[in-house]
């Protein structure tokens, strides 16, 4: 490329608005269930395009989308892991305490696993992921709700595929109990 | 093939994620063990109502004002068209607001035109030399890993023979210097190639242009561009977008 990467170059920013800009409506949406707050969200997804456009020129994959993801992810855990209102913590940490723990809450042993999975409505939805501990709120959100590939995902998270693979399923796990669960209620 | 190998192994198989092999084996132990059977029956059964129910959030016009004031638009065409535009303006009395939006009106088409150039001629290529696939299947779960690993983009692949386009194949293809996924369909006995890519270099907008005698579709759906062409009349190609957006997004919302 030509310019040479000041951030007042007009191509420079010309080529990250047309490259980023169209991922802001997913980039928010990750914010959401990252942070569980939406005020939190949008100063979190300002931040990460600040950082995004000055960092622009590290970018070297094409695929810009799980490089946004990556940088929110990063915004989130390190700005907003003071506030008291959001409770995120070392994600690893977390993950050993929950693979202590033995079987997480209505986890598969009680499932009744005959039981059918019945649609339930988007809020109800969105409640049951937000109510996932964070490593496995996250795997969920950019597989199910963004649609990432598995690959892109462990780009985001920071992780070898196979702990991907490993998470993935044990969130599906968490959510098909707290699914069936909430079938169950009245809404 | 396990039960423990099989509840990590059937995610990846209802998420597209595994080589014909691997689909296989779980496919096999899947058949005859029932308890992973209803498990992979949830699991789907769960993808599927997520992925049918639209779960993100829109960002607020506040949030996008914030944001494009970080990243302020600029009027300024990309330079080479900049430099051209001052060799314009030294000789005449043009603002330069007036030679830019002149610039970008006459520049863009010439760009944009090159690219449908080039799709239209990987189009013929395709017919021509014996090579309109590298994996050549109906099935949409061959095709779509199979572009694992070769592309960084994951395209959407969907059969809609129900629809009366015929899923052949997949390749790859070369465009504006890149590589692309070209899905490729059959509509009777027309083909239709389906160039998909993550660059913005189909350029903008949604549109249908005809080259060369043939009808090419230019669309756009979360972050990806979409490019089909064929020379099948511009209804049938028109039908064929919306089929094929129906299929990659059931029941989303906007």
């Amino acid at each position: 490329m030509v310019d040479n990467a000041t951030s007042d170059d007009p191509a420079k920013a010309r080529r990250f608005r047309d490259a980023a800009l169209p991922h802001l409506d997913a980039i928010y949406t990750l914010a959401r269930y990252l942070l569980r707050n939406p005020a939190d969200a949008e100063d979190a997804v300002q931040e990460c395009y600040l950082r995004a456009l000055r960092h622009f020129d590290t970018l070297r994959s094409p695929a810009i989308k799980p490089w946004l993801f990556a940088i929110l992810r990063n915004v989130c855990r390190t700005e907003y892991a003071r506030r008291s209102v959001v409770q995120l913590r070392d994600v690893n940490a977390e993950l050993d305490k929950a693979e202590e723990a033995g079987p997480l809450w209505g986890e598969a042993p009680e499932t009744p696993e005959t039981t059918m999975i019945r649609k339930l409505d988007a809020a109800t939805i969105q409640r049951l992921v937000a109510a996932l501990p964070d490593a496995f709120r996250e795997v969920i959100v950019l597989r199910e709700i963004n649609d990432l590939s598995y690959r892109e995902i462990a780009e985001v998270v920071g992780a070898p595929v196979g702990t991907v693979m490993s998470r993935l399923a044990r969130a599906r796990s968490m959510l098909r109990a707290a699914w069936l669960a909430a079938e169950g209620q009245p809404t | 093939m396990t039960c423990d190998e099989s509840e990590v192994l059937l995610h990846a198989l209802l998420d597209d994620e595994l080589d014909a092999g691997h689909a296989r084996d779980v496919e096999v132990h899947v058949a005859a063990c029932s308890r992973c059977a209803i498990q992979l029956r949830q699991f789907r059964a769960l993808h599927a109502a997520m992925s049918t129910t639209d779960l993100r959030f829109s960002a607020p016009a506040s949030l996008r004002a914030r944001v494009n004031a970080v990243v302020p638009a600029t009027p300024y065409p990309v330079p080479n068209r900049r430099m051209l535009l001052k060799g314009f303006a030294l000789g005449s009395m043009l603002s330069a607001a007036v030679a830019a939006s002149l610039v970008i009106t006459v520049i863009r088409p010439d760009q944009d035109q090159r690219i449908l150039g080039e799709v239209v001629s990987a189009h013929l290529r395709s017919l021509q030399a014996e090579h309109l696939t590298d994996v050549q299947t109906s099935d949409q779960h061959t095709v779509k890993p199979w572009f694992n690993g070769r592309l960084d983009v994951a395209p959407p692949v969907v059969d809609l023979a129900a629809h009366g386009f015929a899923l052949v194949g997949g390749r790859l293809d070369y465009i504006d210097g890149r590589a692309v996924a070209a899905i490729v369909y059959r509509r009777h006995s027309h083909v239709i190639n389906l160039f998909v890519t993550q660059g913005s270099s189909f350029g903008q907008g949604a549109t249908l242009k005809t080259v060369q005698g043939f009808n090419v579709k230019l669309w756009s759906e979360q972050g990806l561009y979409f490019c089909a062409v064929s020379d099948i009349n511009a209804d049938e190609l028109q039908e064929f977008k919306e089929k094929f957006e129906a299929a990659t997004r059931p029941g989303a919302g906007p």
